[in-house]
């Protein structure tokens, strides 16, 4: 098992179309490493250059924020799902 | 008051709720509700709204009907086109059901004109396509004490949030910040079908006839994804941050247009169904 990170549409075309990914990882950062390892170019959408979370992008994990967790370092175990959603501006 | 032999006869799918009954569509009659954007989820929004007996419509929107807009903003037909989005749409309105007052604000929501705009509403659904008014519609409704369902769009996804001010979380306590432009595209840049605004627009209706007659439970401190592609619907669940810039315990946007920029302070009172 692994941690599914699931992967909002604007970011799809990144990570060739999936919209789950699995990855490797023990906390948030790590598994956004392992993201970017797997689909570079994903994790400077989703962070800024100092890998701080963008604010209009929120990350989920198990449906619990991040930011009321203990953010980037939040761990995370097999089986865990990872959600990034990002805020949407069209109507 | 009483309903005539005419609105009995139009909203009687609706009546023989016991959610609605006399006295909710007397709630509706007398509500009145600003749509800001009259395009691909206005539209829905404000169609459902106008066909349920909602008393009075707001229509905000600066753009005219173009042939891109057609695929999916129900409200505007092909002899619209070149037409303010907001004529085409209250004649389209006023034909659905003659009853509803129809208001038009022919203007771009800015935060310089956004608590004027909307105070003589008492709900707000934020349809427009761009962050800056969205924050404004935000900031304004936080500080003027008004529900606001929110509501958005692009490619498969959609999301809706309701916002109840300074109760449940409101849009910047999701999304601090709006991103700088490009980095999030908008419909025009990466596209849409015409369903998915369908979709969140109606959701967004919903919303509002919740609210409006006080069932069911609202999305408040919950945010609806959806996944268009997966035709999946999820919540998340989201809230008030007390660090929030415009609702949290030490805020910083305590009036708008925010301060840097300058302007008056808006008096904050609550507005409750």
């Amino acid at each position: 098992m692994a941690v599914t990170v699931r992967i909002p549409t604007p970011l799809q075309r990144l990570t060739n179309g999936q919209g789950e990914v699995a990855c490797d990882g023990t906390t948030v950062a790590g598994i956004l490493e392992d993201l970017e390892r797997k689909h570079p170019g994903v994790r400077e959408r989703i962070c800024d250059e100092q890998g701080k979370l963008r604010r209009f992008v929120n990350v989920f994990v198990n449906e619990e924020d991040i930011r009321f967790l203990q953010g980037d370092q939040t761990s995370v175990k097999d089986g865990d799902e990872v959600s990034i959603i990002p805020a949407i501006a069209g109507g | 008051m009483g309903l005539t032999k005419e609105e009995i006869a139009r909203y009687s799918r609706q009546l023989i709720l016991p959610e609605v009954g006399v006295g909710g569509q007397e709630r509706l009659r007398r509500a009145s509700v600003a749509l800001i954007g009259a395009g691909g989820l206005g539209s829905p929004a404000a169609l459902y709204l106008a066909g349920s007996g909602v008393g009075t419509l707001g229509l905000i929107d600066s753009d005219e009907v173009a042939a891109s807009d057609l695929h999916r903003q129900l409200l505007h037909a092909t002899a619209s086109l070149g037409r303010a989005k907001t004529e085409s749409g209250a004649e389209r309105l006023r034909a659905l059901n003659p009853a509803v007052k129809v208001r038009t604000h022919r203007t771009r929501l800015t935060a310089e004109n956004a608590p004027e705009l909307l105070a003589g509403y008492q709900l707000v659904l934020d349809g427009s396509d761009n962050f800056p008014t969205r924050y404004a519609v935000n900031d304004a409704c936080v500080l003027g004490g008004i529900p606001l369902v929110h509501g958005g769009v692009v490619q498969f996804r959609g999301q809706v949030l309701t916002v109840l001010p300074r109760r449940s979380a409101c849009l910047r306590c999701v999304f601090p910040e709006p991103p700088e432009p490009g980095a999030i595209p908008s419909c025009r840049e990466a596209g849409v079908l015409g369903p998915e605004a369908g979709v969140i627009g109606s959701l967004m209706a919903h919303e509002a006839l919740k609210l409006m007659l006080g069932f069911g439970t609202p999305l408040a401190d919950r945010l609806l994804v959806f996944d268009g592609a997966a035709s999946s619907f999820r919540t998340v669940p989201v809230r008030r941050d007390p660090a929030c810039a415009v609702c949290g315990d030490h805020s910083t946007i305590v009036s708008l247009p925010p301060a840097s920029a300058g302007g008056s302070c808006v008096q904050h009172s609550q507005r409750e169904w």
